[in-house]
């Protein structure tokens, strides 16, 4: 986009992420053959896809210089909702006893509604009390997952329709369902982001709040829509996590925001705002799924992948500072 | 009311903080197509004002009147719909942003399905930048212009609102000369086409040759509005400080004594090549050039906040090594920055917290604790002594006006009583009777047996103060003169833009490899 010299540095400096993920697959390739069949690459994709859709949303969330802890929480809420909507009439654990069968698109509204306001509560409180992000979305973690146990009673709702098994595990053209629907939520992410107002202001609001505010931008109104939007993908990634498991329980995906995070910050979205890219958390979450996935196939205990992980989130940033350091 | 005389009528005003009362019941009036200074000393209430009418502040009393009517408890974006744009004192672009968006912030253009029209966006932008002649591609990010060409954008934004009243708050602190002379031409035109600006400058001579008419303010009141041709510039001055002024530069006679700074060859990869000068004991060493002529990048280097590629430092004659702003400080320098937001001030901390900051370890008691009351007495004799217009030790730096909070800073390097102490733009946004002050603090530090190393773009405070002048040209030193009657700002300037220069290529050559 600018007048940059195209040089190899440049380019390393700016994908350096991506390089790193081709390398990853490379060696990979290499090592285990059993790596590099089509069923594994459709594998990682959907693996990623869960807490890819969260990713995305928390692209939005740290560009605006803020942050969201509760999406994991928010996904376990939506998540049940869903599935006590869509049993299936074989269910022996009923959830609504004398419900029928509920068309698919119940369920589904359902977990995008919860989503959006439990999001647009952690926006309201950001945009008009001005409580830190940090404080009124680790309020919500517990909130959220709290309403979850008590509306399961702590235990698994199960025996879904079919309808909501072929999100889960169901392919179109070949293509999980799951890594369609990460897809589409990219490609809307990408344009929201990139083509609309509103995604020119999520920079402005992270870069320099007092600009934006003084140009005539509704920051308040911003940042309420920033939380919803990031709600909204949380319910979606729910309904996508349930349909894969055919079940949910009121413990699910505690600890996801933690891999979104890691996803979008390794994807070189940066922490003091304004600066981030839809591709790099679509990016950083694939490598965060070749890398389990690499790490499993060679047999690599989970307790070692977990340091290994949090080594590699901390290298990437590092790498990530040294870029803007280097232009001084 | 008779209001269709004026587009703006500011009838009363009343502004109060915790602690301050910024605005007394203030007036101001501008006319259509009017050009408006607006003066007075540092934490008069000018920004205020301007921020009560732009929507920011709502006054806590009075009345405004635009364009007819009155207009009250509206947000910023309404003032822009109504034709209120503003240039604000501290610059605030989105760094990481394309110039184009910085731009269009807030009102970018779309298309007909409602997404952002980026074609449209490019082409508005080359015309608005082409207005202000300022000849960068509308993508370039924020994060790599120089502090002036941002100041452009910034001019070229509220330009581009098409508004009926633009308020500049000192547009041109920040600007070189050339980018100045620009500033005025858009002034012209926009008086022209009968835009109406009020101008906020402490650069007295610039408001004689653009304003039409002059309110000067003091201690939150208006004392008066004048026609320009009927008010001096000594008589302005007499108004904003309520008495008249003794001399501007108040240079006492003072012995220079042996060498103490020895700078030797000293390069930096990209900014600067071959430095080389002594400060002498006693002695007020000014640095002059051009904006981007590595002024600045050489002191930062002195002082380690930038690595050198080559030369050598001496301090009383030993070579010393200095890796980073800690062993320049305990070499006994001090360094007050020339961005004041970005590298001076802790914005939320108080005015003591930021004074006292690097002094800390002198008002520890022997059971490792800190005396707050000596720091609070330090803090209170150089409050009084420069005049820090603050409610309190402990109010937030960040809402003293600008001119006070770099006295906050200029005090915080003085109570290190250091030996060396680099000043880099010292009195930028700073009123003239603060400015004799803090030239009188200089003259008193050198007289005291201190160096001095200004860096300034404002010629008369070179020519006024400095002992010896050094002039840089494009990273390298063209002169280094003996100031005098017969050294003026147009023998400065010849060295500054490198029609001149002492220190030819081939001379250096002899003792420098390239
Ligand atoms: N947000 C705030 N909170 C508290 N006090 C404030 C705030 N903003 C301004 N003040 C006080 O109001 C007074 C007027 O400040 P203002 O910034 O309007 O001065 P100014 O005339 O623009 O000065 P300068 O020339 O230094 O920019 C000062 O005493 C300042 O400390
Ligand atoms: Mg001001």
């Amino acid at each position: 986009m600018q007048k940059n010299k195209f040089s190899f540095q440049n380019i390393f400096e700016k994908y350096g992420i991506v390089f790193v993920l081709i390398l990853m697959i490379v060696l990979m390739s290499i090592a285990k053959p059993s790596f590099r069949t089509m069923n594994n690459f459709l594998n990682i994709l959907t693996q990623s896809s869960i807490y890819g859709i969260l990713a995305l949303g928390m692209t939005l969330v740290i560009i605006s210089k803020g942050i969201d802890l509760s999406v994991g929480s928010i996904l376990g809420l939506s998540a049940v909702i869903a599935a006590s909507l869509g049993q299936s009439m074989t269910a022996s654990n009923k959830y609504f006893p004398d419900m029928g069968e509920l068309p698919i698109i119940i369920p589904v509204i359902a977990a995008l509604l919860v989503g959006s306001l439990c999001g647009a509560i952690n926006g309201g409180l950001i945009a008009f009390t001005g409580i830190p992000a940090f404080i009124a979305t680790l309020g919500m973690t517990t909130i959220a997952r709290g309403f979850a146990y008590i509306y399961t009673d702590g235990k698994p709702i199960s025996t879904l329709t079919p309808a909501f098994k072929f999100i889960g595990q169901g392919k179109i053209l070949g293509i999980p369902m799951p890594a369609v629907i990460y897809l589409i939520m990219i490609i809307i992410t990408w344009v929201l982001l990139n083509n609309t107002r509103f995604g020119k202001r999520v920079y402005a609001v992270g870069g320099n709040i007092n600009a934006a505010e003084v140009s005539g931008v509704n920051v308040k109104k911003m940042l309420f829509l920033i939380y919803t939007y990031m709600g909204l993908l949380a319910g979606i990634s729910a309904v996508v996590s349930t349909g894969r498991m055919v079940s949910a329980q009121p413990g699910l995906a505690a600890g996801y925001e933690l891999t979104a995070i890691a996803s979008t910050t390794i994807g070189g979205t940066s922490h003091s705002g304004g600066i981030g890219t839809v591709w790099g958390a679509v990016v950083g979450a694939l490598v965060l799924a070749v890398m389990r996935n690499g790490m499993t196939i060679l047999g690599i205990h989970s307790y070692w992948q977990q340091i290994v992980e949090g080594l590699v989130i901390i290298i990437a940033v590092i790498l990530d500072m040294r870029k803007n350091a280097r232009k001084k | 009311m008779d209001n269709d005389n004026y587009l703006l009528r500011m009838v009363n005003i009343d502004k109060s903080f915790p602690g301050v009362q910024a605005l007394k019941g203030v007036n101001l009036n501008v006319g259509y197509g009017e050009v408006h200074a607006l003066v007075g000393e540092n934490g008069a209430g000018k920004s205020t004002l301007m921020k009560c009418l732009i929507g920011i502040y709502s006054p806590n009393g009075g009345e405004i009147y635009f364009d007819g009517k009155k207009i009250e408890n509206y947000t910023t974006a309404q003032a822009l719909q109504m034709g209120i744009s503003m240039i604000h004192q501290e610059l605030s672009p989105i760094l990481y942003r394309p110039i184009m968006e910085n731009l269009w912030l807030g009102r970018e253009p779309i298309n007909k399905f409602g997404f952002v029209d980026h074609k449209q966006m490019y082409k508005q932008s080359l015309d608005v930048l082409k207005e202000i002649e300022l000849d960068e591609d509308p993508r370039t990010l924020m994060a790599n212009l120089t502090v002036a060409k941002m100041q452009m954008v910034e001019i070229a934004k509220a330009i581009s609102y098409n508004a009926k009243l633009i308020i500049m708050d000192e547009p041109s602190s920040a600007l070189t000369e050339h980018e100045e002379e620009q500033l005025f031409k858009i002034i012209r035109k926009l008086k022209e086409s009968g835009t109406s600006v009020i101008y906020i400058s402490h650069r007295l001579s610039e408001i004689i040759s653009i304003a039409d008419k002059v309110t000067v303010m003091r201690d939150g009141r208006d004392v008066g509005t004048e026609n320009i041709e009927n008010i001096s510039l000594d008589q302005i001055i007499t108004m904003m400080i309520g008495r008249t002024m003794d001399e501007m530069y108040p240079k006492l006679k003072v012995n220079i004594g042996e060498p103490i700074l020895q700078v030797k060859n000293l390069s930096h990869r990209k900014y600067f090549k071959n430095v080389s000068f002594e400060v002498r004991r006693g002695e007020i060493f000014g640095i002059a050039g051009l904006i981007g002529a590595g002024r600045t990048e050489v002191i930062e280097t002195i002082f380690g906040i930038r690595p050198k590629s080559e030369g050598e430092i001496l301090i009383n004659g030993k070579p010393v090594e200095i890796n980073s702003p800690r062993d320049a400080i305990a070499n006994r320098m001090g360094f007050l920055t020339e961005d004041r937001r970005a590298t001076g001030i802790f914005s939320v901390l108080g005015v003591d917290v930021n004074m006292a900051i690097p002094n800390y370890d002198r008002f520890v008691t022997k059971f490792g604790f800190v005396n707050e009351r000596a720091v609070s007495e330090s803090c209170m004799k150089f409050v009084n002594e420069i005049q820090i217009k603050t409610p309190s030790l402990t109010q937030k730096i960040q809402n003293l006006s600008g001119g006070n909070q770099q006295k906050v800073l200029m005090a915080r390097w003085l109570m290190t009583e250091p030996d060396i102490l680099f000043l880099d733009e010292p009195t930028r946004g700073i009123d003239v009777g603060a400015k004799a002050e803090i030239y009188k603090l200089i003259t008193m530090l050198a007289a005291d047996g201190k160096c001095i190393v200004m860096v300034s773009s404002e010629l008369p405070e070179i020519l006024g103060m400095s002992d010896r002048i050094m002039v840089m040209h494009e990273g390298r030193v063209t002169a280094i003169l003996d100031n005098g009657p017969d050294i003026t700002q147009e023998v400065i300037m010849r060295y500054a833009t490198g029609t001149e220069n002492d220190f030819k290529e081939e001379y250096r050559g002899i003792y420098a490899k390239e």
